[in-house]
């Protein structure tokens, strides 16, 4: 009787097992089909409009070819200086956290204040920039965006830079201490050349991040159809031009809206590959 | 005697460079501590810019402003209602999908896939969780809308159509764009994010938790279930939270297949709008003070949302990074 009892329970523990187990394959294999698809089609539709004119031409007037050559100048503006501003005051903080207010009370309320800008909506920083800056001067410009950027650099940034500092033993610090280094000095020629690797994965990602941002910039560089890297005027971004192109009815437009995408996914993909081989690189020595 | 001077200055050297170093030192002490409470007053800055945007709006229309649906540019009268309802319905539509997906996946990485499949996919994953979501809008207009049109929203009304209830959540024509599209797209898009997430929760089990668990005749379900889910329940619950957060304010992804129509419909096949889509598709339009305000007051609501969802997604899984101590 028992052993009836036993293989029956052992019998629908393994059934059980076995649906779960499949839902589980299922799962991973419907949900990766899908992002795969969107890679795919991503590729199919954007390869179709590439060519030498996307990367020397100007954004085209409705109906007319053209190019993506001011809204990837633009681009690479507002990201590269976001990044100047956003990193090093990000790499100062996370090394406040880190090193000298380790314990403090300060450094609790900004890790948290931290993590919490990390994940709110990017559209709520580009109001912020808007009310602040966009009103004050009365116009929209690429300056409005720049600091939009460089408000989601930031807490990428320290975050990277607070965790890979940790990281570094403080066996190390001592040492630097034992021999008169006072604490700048350890920081800098100790805890930072211990933690590069880790903290230039930290403004990698925060590059890629900021790279496909189109909420914050809506209203605070806007866009322009023509050459301007003006930073006192609106200016064209590869993200805005792909919202405007894409909604547009033209064809054209809509085809340049693909290849924008796809070039903004490389350039993503590539600098997320890049950060991980470094921090792999870090880690393993 | 020449051996006392050599002392001599080398001491006042030695006292001169110390205080070089504590002056270099305070100050670099002080410009990082200054960079770090920059990030407090940012936030800071913030929440008190969106108050004081959205004056304006709650001033004129009070708290009603909250529950009114109608949005008329027109006459000037904005309510937060359908904005607000399309928010809610789209991320509860993506995480009905998203969750049991995503924590199938991660179970799928580390319990079921072979070894040498694992360390590939969970690269694949996280690299698609880095995906800017303008991908996934301009994806979801041009191919995803159109395919839903065709195939879905045809076969959800025709098979609902007698069923009560459920033939007004599935009524209408197959507009393609709509609510529901909306919400499988965030699906689809945070779908990484949780997997990837709750893939690095599940590595902080003890191996020889599990281990024991098998070693009594466990199965592998049996095993998820009832140790490592148990004990990395408040993380999950934490990554599930987290990647809400993400889905509530979404913007570009939901802008291009939402429909932007600020009206409330039993239908989910039915075009609505979200905060984030409403901000993203009229504020450069918007003219007069008051519907700019109101259109920043959308954004003070979603801020109050999100805040408190991301809040306690980061307290929960603080909680578990405080249990592994690491």
């Amino acid at each position: 009787m028992a052993t009836v009892a036993t293989t029956k329970t052992y019998a629908r523990r393994r059934t059980a097992n076995s649906v779960m187990m499949t839902l589980c394959v299922l799962a991973a294999g419907i949900g990766l089909i899908w992002l795969f698809v969107i890679l795919f089609q991503l590729l199919w539709r954007g390869v179709a409009g590439l060519s030498l004119d996307v990367f020397t031409q100007m954004t085209p007037p409705p109906g007319e070819a053209g190019g993506l050559l001011n809204p990837i100048a633009g681009s690479l503006l507002l990201t590269g200086l976001a990044v100047l501003i956003g990193a090093p005051i990000g790499i100062l903080a996370g090394t406040y956290m880190a090193e000298y207010g380790r314990h403090t009370r300060l450094t609790t309320v900004v890790r948290f204040i931290n993590d919490i800008l990390l994940s709110a909506p990017s559209i709520i920083i580009g109001l912020f920039v808007y009310e602040v800056m966009v009103v004050g001067m009365g116009h929209f410009s690429g300056i409005a965006g720049v600091m939009a950027l460089a408000l989601i650099v930031l807490p990428v940034v320290v975050r990277t830079t607070e965790d890979m500092l940790l990281l570094v033993p403080d066996a190390l610090r001592e040492a630097g201490t034992a021999v008169g280094a006072p604490r700048w000095v350890v920081i800098r020629s100790v805890a930072y050349k211990a933690a590069l690797a880790g903290i230039v994965t930290g403004v990698l990602l925060a590059i890629a991040r900021i790279s496909g941002e189109t909420a914050p910039l809506l209203f605070t560089a806007l866009s322009n159809q023509f050459w301007s890297l003006n930073l006192n005027a609106p200016v064209a971004s590869l993200p805005v031009t792909i919202f405007q192109f894409a909604l547009s009815p033209y064809e054209e437009w809509q085809q340049l809206a693909w290849t924008g995408a796809l070039i903004i996914t490389f350039a993503v993909l590539a600098l997320s590959i890049v950060a991980r081989v470094l921090a792999a690189r870090g880690e393993s020595r | 005697m020449a051996n006392i001077t050599v002392n001599d200055t080398g001491t006042a050297n030695r006292r001169g460079s110390l205080t070089r170093f504590a002056v270099s030192d305070a100050i670099f002490r002080n410009t990082t501590q200054a960079a770090a409470i920059l990030v407090l007053v940012l936030l800071a800055g913030v929440a008190v810019s969106l108050i004081s945007g959205s004056f304006l709006a709650f001033s004129t229309f009070g708290l009603g402003f909250l529950f009114t649906e109608s949005w008329n540019p027109v006459k000037e009268q904005f309510g937060a209602l359908a904005p607000i309802y399309g928010t809610v319905i789209t991320s509860l539509i993506a995480m009905l999908i998203a969750v049991p997906v995503g924590i199938g996946i991660a179970i799928f990485l580390t319990e079921l896939c072979p070894r040498p499949l694992r360390r590939p996919i969970g690269i694949a994953v996280e690299l698609l969780a880095g995906i800017p979501s303008i991908i996934y809008g301009i994806w979801g207009l041009f191919v995803f809308a159109p395919f839903l049109q065709q195939t879905l929203q045809p076969f959800l009304i025709s098979t609902f159509k007698n069923v009560p209830g459920l033939s007004n959540l599935f009524a209408g024509p197959p507009y393609g764009i709509g609510i529901l599209t909306a919400g499988l797209i965030l699906a689809i898009m945070v779908l990484p994010f949780i997997t990837s997430i709750t893939r690095d929760v599940f590595a902080t089990v003890p191996p020889v938790l599990k281990e024991s668990a098998y070693g009594l005749g466990l199965t592998t379900w049996e095993v998820t279930s009832k140790v490592v889910l148990p004990y990395t329940r408040v993380a999950v619950v934490g990554a599930v939270m987290l990647a809400l957060g993400r889905a509530l304010g979404e913007t570009m992804a939901v802008t291009f297949v939402i429909g932007n129509a600020h009206r409330i419909t039993s239908s989910i096949l039915a075009p609505g709008t979200t905060i984030s889509a409403a901000i993203a598709n009229e504020f450069t339009e918007a003219t007069g003070e008051l519907y700019t305000s109101s259109l920043i007051a959308l954004g003070l609501v979603l801020f109050i949302i999100t805040f408190i969802v991301l809040a306690c997604a980061r307290l929960m899984l603080a909680r578990i990074r405080a249990k592994t101590g690491g």
